[in-house]
């Protein structure tokens, strides 16, 4: 059903490593600030998440840092989907999307009926947004058919909500299984291919994600339809964002530096970010304490 | 903040999540720290001789085409004074001087290249045209890794060849291309040294600097006078010094014509010589290879410093079923790569080392397209003043292509392709050269069976340039004789054959 494409993990170090030589500098920086803010999904997905913490994450996804004016908002808030009304009521007046994990994230180890029912709740609570996990184990036992059937119907109980089809690649064992999970959510509709849960180590590395967008080029090339790409967990620093943001650009071309098409799951990322986006702005460094941690 | 600000914030950023055209601003290397003279001597014995403007040739920092400095023209006698100094210094200071201490003067090199490697990676860029990232990544780390290399050999010669008590050869004259000005003065003098002979080596007339800088380095570490002389000038300089009676051996690097000039001209003496000249270099790639991988191999194989490089893949085979896919994902991946600035430190593509290189490859580039070729190049723009070149592929060409036969040496890859293995490795085989081939397959024995059958030197599968001091380098057929790094590279610089016992 889909194939086996061959991938030489050395070389695609070397390329991950020739892309991060790239010097970001200036008003180029600035705008990739922007963008990695503008494509921020601002993520708590803990056991212990209550309404005051989602409250607070809304927040901050509000207002980023007050004391600058038109600095962007980001792309979206994830939460688990009993948080997402909340989440809904605090941001519905705004641009802020609402993602929402379903489909017995992190493992997925449940029923499909049970994983349909996660995914009517989340959207029937108003998520804009599903973020879902593949079957690992039955991926990597070689049921295929069985993975793409569960994406495809996640994907029509998704109705108008965009999908993000979570590989967990920390467990998929080889980029050539990357490159063949990419393959096939995104042959059973994903709108999104997104690397991890965050709950799993390793999480996004710079490798699995080149794997990811080289999928991504050749389903637009073959089918005309454009993919986004999501990498969660592990990006912490502007550095890491930029240097992403250079792999986009140098694989898939400047149509996907565009939130619609490319996200960063992330919590601590956005501080840095801001950090970087202040100094550039004002040519000052501010000490950390000056963000909000929420 | 008032709700009202907030939405309009908010509005506007949503309307710019529209894609934005994201391009690199300048990241230039900075140049503040570099020193160079407007004009240098000869080094010769141990010292500076004094410039005479007379005597004296210009080199050109080939991004710009304007004068960076002039250096001294060696004539007959300057030749004849150098090799004196290195016979002086072969029969006193340096031929008394053991193993270890060779080793530790070695070593002292090293060290010093590696503290200094930002000005020497500088100095390169600006002198002969490369990428900042290839000299700061490549040129000057690999450089000092020879000289670490050979370090660790000087005290141990007996044991890598036993029970042959190896004894130096004496004064080499020593010739190098202006490729890679300072590593391959490294590949030439580490081992030369090493090994405890003395040297007489002429850089490329259009790349000195790094050469001369590297002397005010011996000067600094204390290296006996008269070990390492520097005879800059052309090729006039180069024919004085190898008909010179008084040397021991010789070492150039080059290309084939000037090589097979020098075989002649030595062919009645009893001259030890090593010789690493051109190539055409095969890159040979199968339908079931990661195609991606392969791809940016490519850039690597025949973009890498210009397409100046003797071993550079510049002749793609690939297998039919896959032609035009590979095709296409190498026109896109040409789109992302920067030509311009060699300081800047995002560039890809520097300058080309001279007018009159620039002037060969573009020549060559009008001949394949008047023999039917069709020409594909990097869109990009090129800077408007200095020598620059667009990466470029020629398809619809054929064996007997004069682009498929002759070397370009800029960046210019023709592309053919191929049904069957066999039919590869023989196309592959059908050159006077044979420097260095690539294989490209998911397939290990398949490496194995071509690799066995390709008569080159250097075979890389799945991978392309990369060079390492441990690993001897050099070519079959017209690419040249003897061999260059690890032990093999020693045995070019020892005589082996009676027993004394310096070591």
């Amino acid at each position: 059903m889909i194939d086996r494409i061959p991938i030489d993990a050395v070389g695609i170090q070397e390329r991950v490593e020739r892309i991060c030589t790239r010097s970001i500098k200036k008003e180029s920086k600035l705008q990739a600030l922007d963008l990695a803010l503008r494509m921020m999904d601002l993520t708590t997905l803990e056991g212990s998440d209550s309404e005051g913490k989602v409250r607070q994450l809304c927040n901050k996804a509000l207002h980023p840092y007050t004391e600058l004016p038109n600095i962007p908002s980001v792309a979206a808030v994830c939460v688990y989907p009993n948080r997402v009304s909340l989440a809904k009521s605090i941001l519905c007046n705004s641009s802020i999307s609402i993602a929402s994990v379903a489909t017995a994230f992190p493992s997925g180890m449940s029923s499909l009926q049970i994983k349909l029912d996660d995914v009517n709740y989340a959207v029937s609570e108003g998520a804009d947004e599903i973020d879902m996990v593949i079957s690992r184990g039955a991926f990597l036992s070689g049921e295929y058919a069985k993975v793409h059937d569960e994406i495809a119907q996640i994907k029509e109980a998704c109705g108008t909500a965009h999908l993000k089809v979570i590989l967990e690649t920390g467990e998929l064992g080889s980029l050539e299984n990357v490159r063949m999970a990419s393959d096939l959510a995104m042959k059973a509709g994903a709108d999104f291919i997104k690397t991890s849960t965050g709950k799993i180590s390793p999480a996004a590395t710079m490798p699995v994600v080149l794997v990811m967008l080289q999928a991504i080029r050749d389903f637009h090339e073959t089918t005309g339809k454009k993919i986004g790409m999501k990498p969660a967990g592990g990006i912490r620093s502007s550095k890491q964002a930029i240097q992403y943001l250079v792999m986009v650009k140098e694989t898939l071309g400047n149509d996907w530096l565009n939130p619609s098409l490319f996200r960063f799951g992330a919590s601590s990322l956005a501080n840095d970010v801001l950090m970087q986006w202040v100094k550039e702005k004002t040519g000052r460094y501010q000490s950390l304490n000056y963000f909000s941690n929420d | 903040m008032s709700e009202k600000k907030v939405s309009e914030q908010i509005t506007r950023s949503n309307q710019a999540s529209i894609s934005i055209d994201w391009s690199y601003a300048d990241a230039p290397e900075s140049t503040s720290h570099v020193r160079f003279n407007k004009h240098y001597g000869l080094f010769i014995d141990g010292s500076f001789t004094e410039y005479n403007e007379n005597q004296s040739f210009e080199s050109i920092n080939p991004a710009n085409g304007e004068s960076l400095y002039r250096c001294t023209e060696a004539n007959k006698s300057d030749v004849d004074t150098a090799v004196k100094a290195a016979r002086k210094a072969f029969k006193g200071t340096w031929g008394s001087t053991s193993g270890t201490q060779r080793s530790h003067y070695l070593y002292r090199i090293a060290r010093m290249l590696q503290e200094r490697a930002r000005e020497f990676a500088v100095l390169e860029s600006m002198d002969g045209g490369k990428p900042i990232r290839e000299s700061r990544d490549i040129d000057i780390p690999l450089a000092a890794a020879y000289f670490f290399y050979y370090a660790g050999w000087a005290d141990k010669l007996a044991y890598a060849f036993p029970g042959k008590s190896p004894q130096p050869l004496g004064v080499c004259a020593q010739i190098i291309p202006w490729n890679f000005p300072l590593l391959m003065l490294a590949w030439k003098i580490a081992p030369a040294l090493a090994c405890g002979n003395t040297v007489v080596l002429k850089p490329a007339e259009t790349t000195s600097l790094t050469a001369l800088k590297f002397c005010e380095l011996l000067q600094d570490i204390g290296l006996p006078d008269g070990v390492v002389n520097i005879v800059t000038g052309a090729a006039k300089t180069g024919e004085y010094l190898v008909q010179h009676s008084d040397i021991d051996k010789i070492a150039f690097t080059g290309s084939t014509g000037v090589g097979k000039v020098i075989q002649q001209s030595i062919a009645e003496r009893q001259l030890p010589a090593t010789f690493e000249l051109g190539g055409k270099g095969a890159f040979i790639l199968f339908d079931d290879a990661a195609l991606n991988e392969a791809v940016e191999g490519i850039v690597n194989a025949i973009f890498f410093n210009q397409g100046h490089v003797c071993c550079a893949g510049s002749r793609l085979l690939v297998q039919e079923g896959v032609a035009e896919k590979v095709i296409d994902l190498l026109k896109k991946r040409m789109q992302h790569l920067i030509v311009g600035d060699p300081l800047d430190k995002n560039t890809d593509i520097g300058a080309v080392n001279s007018k009159e290189q620039l002037e060969t490859i573009q020549r060559y580039v009008e001949l394949g397209i008047q023999e039917g070729a069709t020409c594909f190049e990097c869109s990009g723009s090129l800077p408007t003043t200095g020598y620059y070149f667009p990466p470029t592929i020629l398809t619809g060409v054929s064996q007997s292509s004069t682009v498929v036969q002759e070397e370009i040496f800029g960046p210019v890859l023709t592309i053919q392709t191929f049904r069957t293995t066999d039919e590869a490795i023989e196309k592959a085989n059908n050159t006077p050269y044979g420097l260095a081939n690539g294989i490209w397959t998911d397939k290990g024995s398949k490496i194995f069976y071509v690799g066995n059958k390709l008569k080159s030197g250097v075979v890389w599968s799945n991978t392309y340039n990369k060079f390492d001091p441990t690993s001897p380098f050099g070519g079959f057929k017209e690419s040249g004789k003897g061999r260059e790094g690890g032990i093999s590279g020693l045995h070019a610089y020892l005589k082996l054959d009676h027993n004394g016992g310096m070591y």
